[in-house]
């Protein structure tokens, strides 16, 4: 199964994240990728304890990813990556690490145009959605399960420059 | 701090911080000792901003959140840090929040770790009989 959730979140471990997504998809494992929270201490520990026994946690920096998510894909158990940014995870989409990306959390900055509820954006963050996509990577915003999947032709609704 | 102001922050997810206080005040008369507070779609930077002026504003040390792996726990975890005489009280329910309403004489720390032993002890499933 590996990694059943790609998702960009900027509140990372929460109780969507855990519950929402992390029950009904049986996850076992999640992959947090950060370059700020791999490199501390505090956070990493913060984030350990918001996960629920049973479930466990991987802190990555980005540049790790390639290699060390080869071990998760070969993990029997569904997991479930994170990011907190755009940028991260089209880093990610770069290396090839990334089989679709899940929208789940962008939420409100001086420099973002809202376009769902939970998602805003700035045109750089518009446009790199875009490249994902174009990439052939399905892209959709979705908070919950059972939320409708609100592809990336409604989330992204104005032209953006190269 | 004086009798009418909150000695607690209550905060989660939808209404829940509304609907306890709401139901501390129709049990007790006693939901003036709480602020909700309710975070819809806001990034985790800013729940911790609402939440930590929220402290500053009113005085209170004292945060009860829902879920313990929740945006408001998180936040309060991270606002915690550096505040030695604050409480968290994550998981909160009614009962831990009458419980603390009721524990004005008791010191800050003490009546919130009271509180959640009573919350604690207070869920109970009953199953039906024959």
């Amino acid at each position: 199964m590996s990694i059943a959730l790609y998702r960009i979140d900027d509140r990372l471990i929460h109780g969507q994240v855990v519950l929402g997504w992390g029950q009904p998809l049986d996850a076992g494992f999640i992959v947090l990728v950060d370059d700020a929270v791999a490199a501390s201490e505090w956070e990493r520990e913060l984030y350990a304890m918001g996960v629920p026994p049973g479930m466990e946690v991987h802190f990555l920096a980005t540049a790790e990813c390639p290699a060390a998510l080869e071990r998760f894909r070969a993990d029997p158990r569904p997991g479930i990556l994170l990011t907190a940014d755009v940028a991260t995870m089209r880093a990610l989409c770069e290396q090839g690490a990334v089989s679709a990306v899940n929208v789940g959390g962008i939420h409100h900055r001086a420099d973002r145009t809202q376009r769902l509820r939970y998602v805003f954006l700035s045109p750089d963050e518009e446009r790199s959605l875009r490249e994902i996509a174009a990439r052939g990577i399905p892209v959709t915003a979705q908070d919950v399960p059972s939320a409708r999947p609100v592809p990336i032709d409604e989330l992204v609704v104005t032209a953006t420059a190269p | 701090m004086t009798n009418s102001e909150p000695r607690a922050i209550v905060a989660g997810h939808g209404d829940f911080a509304a609907g306890l206080v709401s139901a501390v005040e129709v049990i007790t008369g006693r939901g003036h000792l709480f602020h909700p507070v309710a975070v819809p779609e806001l990034s985790a930077a800013d729940i911790e901003a609402l939440l930590r002026e929220t402290m500053e504003r009113t005085g209170a040390r004292v945060l009860f959140t829902d879920l313990h792996a929740g945006s408001c726990t998180m936040a309060a975890r991270r606002i915690l840090r550096g505040i030695p005489d604050a409480v968290l009280v994550s998981g909160a329910n009614l009962p831990a929040l009458l419980d603390f309403a009721f524990s004005e004489a008791k010191p800050t720390v003490t009546a919130a770790r009271h509180a959640a032993d009573r919350g604690r002890a207070a869920i109970t499933a009953v199953e039906g009989t024959p």
